[in-house]
């Protein structure tokens, strides 16, 4: 072995560093796991009947009887389409507003204050006007999905644009680049790790917005499993349709992580992965 | 052949910042730039690059005008500007970008072993040293084979043996291809280690107050009697070109002044 050769102060300090590597996560996850056990314990002794606050064990059955009879994945099949295309439409339209506003003074000065306007409004106040406008159906719920997106989307990518250095952009000019090949080679690389964040908070905000888009009335949904189990008393449904968001959440989230890491591996951040290597 | 035919710059906001600038520069000459702070300097770097546009009289580049950065003219500024998201080679090959791979693959190479960072062919900029980062800038203007290398104060971030060494490494580097290189400084030892002819600029407008010919043979010793001669003429030409009126009774003998000049 390699390590041999090494001083003897070397192994040593490894393991230090992967103790405190795998010991601080593990550490996080104590709290949840004691309190579950704890819960799940206290209900088999008979402390409590568990009706209102299901234990782990009800959860856990309840969620693999929706997935079993496919209940969970047609609810959240219906969810992820919604907020996937409330998502395309926001970043689509905050992506092309963002940029033209970051790059052109005038255009900022025309609709930015407009849109900084809106912004104030608490989105979910459109609501009833989104559903007299689009009906009750999908149209609406989209519409303020996308509106839930479209702001920290389009805030993102202005400041991204209008931030990026100057400096760099004359390297650029004095390369002769212009035009598309300017965007390409200088301007996208550069806004990209602003435009990823932003992305992620849009994201973020797409699957807050559904909740509530889904609660104002639909036949199927995980916002609908949420309403359903309210409205016949199964709190273990519904915490087993936030298990769902949760775990759905997260993994569109990883998505947008995974695929943008590589072409992110240059950034200079505090404790980045990429800087091991 | 580059020169400048009554070059004058006026910015929007009034400040003119050049006035009637005339001289011509000849293939492999390397021409230094000094004068204070503010009289123009960087300015007429840009004219001449392209990146700005001269508000009076024309740049010419071998019987063509400049008007927008030239394919034939490199610039190299006083900050690295390496492109962060790009590797060192990638930096360095980025005026390359429509040549096949192999061939700009090979002239990369050949480039980052010419800056003495063939090892670093791979890493992000992030990891390089002010210096290192800069020779990786000084590889990336001169891989394309410009005419014409500009370089406004390019080594005044760096300490000051950082500053030798580099100096070094761009006489070599230009002794390869021989541009013409047109270096604004304001650093009279480096120009006067560089340069074989130092325009000497007075301020508001910015215009050219004085020529020096330094024509020393290469390599130059810093320590030479010849050297410290040219060294004076130039601090001296300083004094006075910041001296509002005539009043340069002084300068020529008491280069010691000279040290306030930026
Ligand atoms: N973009 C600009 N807009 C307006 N004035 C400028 C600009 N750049 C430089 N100036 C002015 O022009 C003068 C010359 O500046 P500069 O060429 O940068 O001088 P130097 O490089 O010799 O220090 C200064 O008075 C400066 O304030
Ligand atoms: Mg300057």
């Amino acid at each position: 072995m390699s390590l041999a050769s090494e001083p003897a102060a070397q192994p040593s300090r490894k393991s230090k560093s992967s103790l405190s590597r795998w010991g601080s996560p593990a550490l996080g996850l104590l709290l949840p796991l004691g309190l579950a056990v704890g819960w799940e314990l206290a209900v088999r002794a008979g402390w409590s009947n568990g009706r209102l606050v299901p234990p782990p064990s009800v959860i856990y059955a309840t969620f693999a009887e929706l997935a079993k009879t496919g209940e969970l994945q047609r609810h959240a099949a219906a969810t992820l389409a919604r907020v996937v295309s409330g998502f395309g439409i926001g970043v689509i339209v905050g992506t092309v507003l963002g940029a033209i506003t970051g790059y052109s003074m005038l255009v900022r000065r025309f609709i930015d204050p407009s849109l900084q306007a809106l912004r104030a409004i608490p989105s979910i106040a459109w609501v009833p006007l989104f559903i007299l406008w689009l009906g009750i159906f999908e149209a609406s719920k989209v519409t303020l999905i996308a509106v839930g997106v479209f702001f920290p989307v389009y805030l993102g990518v202005m400041a991204a644009v209008m931030s990026v250095d100057r400096k760099i952009v004359e390297v650029g000019r004095a390369f002769r680049l212009s035009g598309f090949k300017m965007v390409r080679r200088i301007l996208l690389p550069a806004v990209l790790p602003a435009y990823i964040t932003a992305l992620r908070s849009g994201l973020g905000l797409g699957w807050m917005f559904v909740v509530a888009a889904e609660f104002m009335g639909a036949s199927e949904g995980l916002g609908f499993l949420l309403v359903d189990g309210q409205q016949l008393g199964k709190p273990a449904q519904i915490v087993a349709a936030i298990v769902a968001f949760a775990l759905i959440g997260k993994v569109t989230d990883w998505l947008i992580v995974g695929i943008s890491t590589p072409f992110l591996r240059w950034e200079d951040r505090f404790k980045s992965p990429a800087a091991q290597d | 052949m580059l020169t400048l035919e009554h070059v004058g710059k006026t910015y929007s906001n009034g400040v003119h910042a050049l006035a009637d600038i005339n001289f011509s520069v000849g293939p492999g000459e390397i021409v230094a730039i000094v004068g204070g702070s503010g009289c123009g300097k960087s300015t007429l770097l840009r004219a001449i690059s392209g990146l700005d546009t001269p508000s009076t009289g024309r740049v010419v580049l071998d019987g063509e005008a400049v008007m927008q950065p030239h394919e034939k003219i490199g610039i190299i500024f006083q900050e690295p500007r390496l492109l962060p998201w790009l590797s060192v080679a990638g930096n360095v090959g980025f005026g390359l970008e429509d040549r096949p791979k192999a061939e700009r693959d090979a002239r990369v190479a050949e480039a980052l072993t010419r800056v003495g960072l063939s090892d670093k062919a791979g890493v992000w900029p992030r990891e390089l040293s002010g210096g290192q980062a800069q020779r990786v800038a000084i590889a990336r203007a001169l891989v394309p084979r410009p005419e014409v290398l500009l370089l406004d104060e390019p080594f005044s971030a760096l300490d000051a043996f950082t500053r030798v060494d580099l100096q070094d490494h761009l006489l070599s580097l230009w002794a390869d291809t021989k541009p013409t290189l047109i270096l604004v400084t304001h650093d009279v030892d480096e120009a006067v280690v560089l340069a074989d002819r130092i325009m000497v600029m007075k301020p508001r407008p910015g215009r050219i107050f004085d020529e020096i010919q330094a024509d020393l043979p290469r390599p130059r010793d810093r320590q030479s009697s010849a050297f410290d001669r040219v060294r004076r003429h130039v601090m001296a030409a300083l004094d006075r070109s910041l001296s509002r009126s005539g009043h340069n009774s002084n300068a020529e003998t008491d280069p010691s002044g000279a040290a306030l000049w930026w």
